[in-house]
């Protein structure tokens, strides 16, 4: 990246809303798996293989995969969060390889929440 | 109720706010009307989205410019502002919202606004999150007056543990005249049971390196170094790569944002020695010497890193620093309680049902902490205590769960804040083993220097290990009172200034456990091996066979349906069989109890009557 000044801080911080969210961006979904150390360490890379997998499987390209720190709730770990084009994001909990890939055919790919996986939905609380 | 949700705020819900607020005082309607930020709606496609009762009128993609026309027309003439209206849709999915969720409900994220957000290898990610903008407001638009003026009136306090005033600490270091400053961060964190400052690092490395440069133009310090264990390798990779992403686009090294300011910022792995927390150990160790604190004065303010006028603040302290630069002090003193301000992250542990990281607003009650967001006990245990501060804190009893957790009530419980490990623990826990616990670790990892505290913290081990082991003295309780109390008042430093405190805060709460631990030879809890006779009511034993196949050493013997018997000579008092029994049939005894049945009965006929 080259050296910044202020101006540009405001031009990056539109760049990538134009890039990186759902509307402005042309994608149809993204999901975060949460890998702080206590996701790793539940398995979180497993879980994000698999989706990766599915994702080169189904030969999709609208769908943005990242990765993010501790999501907070450490006990319930490997978590990940769904956001579909206008709708909530949606927090799954104690994932791994078998349920992503469930996820990723019915919530991502057909626009259903699976209901039986997901702890909670929308965000949270700041300010 | 204007939703205060990530994705609203990152909408516009702050900016709203104002202009609403402004609007309404115009039109002298600010007593009729208030204005409450709430939790998440789940509209968050639509934000800021907005409900106004009591008519549940819900307004979506509210903007700065809409909202003069709708105090106009909603609030001043009585009709909803159609342009903006929306119906609330039925509910699609059984899913749960997070205000549903008490683990959700009860949190603010101040520290944490990133958390599970952004990814924390991609300095683009941080940036479109607002990030940098403090610095560059710090840098252009602000003297470091103003910066310390901002920082002291928010009330800001060291989320170290000491809760020293940030702004104070500032101003001292920015009166010293000197050539060369040092602006350092403490990411030394050891108490056990602590992962908050971890988890900042992690997941936000941007943030604690942002709010150094500001302590670095508010102190004029023009080079730094973050202070994190080597035991935290996640950390350490994204904070390096955050610290070379910053320096590429030149936000740390010379000429920051081409404002003429330089901050060169380094890395130094502490070898995970809990006494270079303590700020003069810390920098002794940055310095390559033996990480052994001085006594102050002179304050590291004064003489510091090299002799140098230094800062050393907290990574959760310093997380929080661009929030109230951009937002102002008000806003930050808007949560909190008067001498508490804002909010603090805990790492919530133990026995509680909901492990996590969890960022409150200060004041909130213990109870909140535990049963709300933390979801209770686990296996419907009952609460016996919560361990606050980790070696250098105390245990709070069930009786006191209401004390809110401002710096100074926790204080007055004889425990301390800290920085923010919160240990729950249930009703199997041995309160005496947890002092014992703690003082090995200090007795462990005093340095030496001092002898109250290399001295005085073995002999308090050792006396807490015989009490354990079954050869307590009755005067045990009062030398230990004693010595803690001296320990406390002769330490060079922290550590063995609190070292101390669980032996203290547990003999004020649970008196009790330490008599009969010494008087009865009796482990109640049943986790001191010595102080223990396992033995199975007859009368409540089902012959289930659970605890007989639970038992590692083979000491269950007993025909199925037919009351079980544990075999003395062969129990290891390893509890393994009263945690599997389903019918609390098997009874935790004092050491050397003989199997009577009538006896037990008046055993625990004594020890009701003692509790009573």
């Amino acid at each position: 990246m080259p050296r910044l000044t202020v101006g540009d801080l405001q031009k990056i911080k539109e760049k990538h809303k134009a890039e990186f969210t759902l509307r402005e961006g042309g994608y149809r979904a993204k999901v975060t798996v949460h890998m702080g150390t206590c996701g790793i360490a539940a398995g979180a890379r497993e879980v994000m293989t698999a989706l990766l997998d599915e994702i080169a499987n189904a030969g999709i390209d609208d769908v943005i995969v990242t990765t993010s720190g501790c999501a907070g709730l450490c006990a319930r770990e490997p978590l990940a969060t769904v956001e579909i084009i206008n709708a909530p994001p949606v927090k799954y909990c104690d994932l791994n390889a078998e349920k992503i890939k469930e996820i990723f055919r019915e919530h991502i790919m057909a626009g259903n929440p699976v209901e039986k996986y997901a702890l909670v939905v929308g965000c949270e609380t700041m300010y | 109720m204007l939703c205060a949700g990530t994705g609203c705020v990152a909408s516009g819900t702050a900016k709203v706010k104002d202009a609403l607020q402004k609007e309404l005082e115009k039109r002298g309607l600010e007593k009729e009307i208030k204005i409450v930020l709430t939790g998440c709606n789940g509209y968050c496609a639509e934000g800021p989205v907005m409900a106004v009762y009591p008519d549940e009128i819900f307004y979506q993609k509210l903007t700065v410019e809409d909202v003069p026309k709708l105090v106009e027309e909603h609030f001043l003439k009585g009709r909803p502002y159609q342009k903006l209206m929306f119906k609330e849709p039925e509910k699609k999915t059984a899913i749960p919202m997070m205000k549903e969720i008490p683990f959700f409900k009860h949190q603010v994220l101040r520290v944490l606004r990133n958390k599970g957000l952004i990814d924390p290898e991609k300095i683009e990610e941080y940036i479109s999150r607002d990030g940098y903008q403090a610095a560059a407001k710090a840098l252009t638009q602000m003297t470091q007056e103003d910066i310390i003026k901002v920082i002291k009136d928010s009330g800001l306090r060291g989320r170290g543990g000491a809760g020293f005033p940030t702004g104070l600490k500032w101003d001292f270091a920015s009166k010293v005249k000197s050539d060369i400053k040092y602006m350092l961060c403490n990411g030394d964190e050891g108490d056990p049971g602590a992962f908050m400052d971890r988890s900042v690092m992690e997941s936000d490395p941007h943030s604690v390196i942002e709010g150094m440069i500001i302590g670095a133009k508010a102190i004029e310090a023009h080079s730094g170094y973050i202070y994190v264990r080597a035991e935290y390798p996640l950390a350490v990779k994204r904070l390096h790569l955050a610290i070379d992403q910053a320096t590429e686009a030149g936000l740390l090294g010379k000429n920051i944002l081409d404002t003429g300011f330089d901050f060169e910022l380094e890395i130094y792995l502490g070898a995970g020695a809990f006494v270079c927390g303590e700020e003069t150990a810390l920098m002794r160790s940055i310095e390559g010497k033996r990480g052994m604190p001085r006594p102050r004065p002179p304050f590291p303010a004064h003489k510091g890193l090299w002799d140098k006028p230094s800062v050393l603040n907290n990574v959760e302290t310093l997380a929080q620093i661009a929030p109230i630069i951009l937002n102002g002090s008000e806003w930050y003193r808007s949560l909190g309680t008067e001498k508490s301000t804002g909010t603090k992250v805990f790492a919530l542990t133990g026995a509680v049902n909901n492990v996590g990281l969890v960022e409150v607003p200060m004041g909130i009650p213990l109870r909140t902490i535990i049963y709300d967001i933390g979801g209770g006990i686990r296996k419907g245990r009952k609460f016996k205590a919560v361990q606050l501060g980790g070696p250098s804190g105390g245990c709070i009893p069930e009786h006191l769960l209401h004390t809110p957790v401002t710096y100074e009530d926790i204080v007055a419980t004889g425990a301390i804040v800290g920085s923010g490990g919160m240990v729950v623990m249930d009703e199997n826990t041995c309160m005496v083993g947890t002092a014992k616990f703690f003082l090995e670790f200090t007795t462990d990892e005093s340095c030496g220097k001092c002898p109250p505290c290399r001295v005085g913290t073995k002999i308090l081990m050792d006396m807490l290990t015989d009490i354990t082991e079954g050869r307590g003295k009755e005067s045990d309780i009062e030398t230990l009172e004693d010595l803690g109390r001296d320990i406390i008042a002769t330490s060079l430093c922290g550590l063995g200034q609190t070292a101390p405190n669980p032996i203290l805060t547990t003999i004020k709460y649970f008196r009790d456990e330490y008599e009969s631990h010494i008087k009865h030879k009796w482990c109640k809890a049943g986790v001191c091996r010595e102080l223990t006779t396992f033995l199975i009511d007859e009368k409540l034993c089902k012959g289930c066979g659970a605890c007989l196949r639970a038992c590692p050493s083979k000491a269950i013997t007993g025909e199925k349906k037919m009351p079980h018997k544990i075999i003395q000579d062969l129990c290891v008092h390893c509890r393994t069989c009263y945690d599997a029994c389903k019918f609390k049939s098997i009874k935790i005894l004092p050491a050397k109890f003989q199997g009577d049945p009538a006896e037990l009965e008046a055993v625990l006929e004594k020890s009701k009557r003692e509790a009573e």
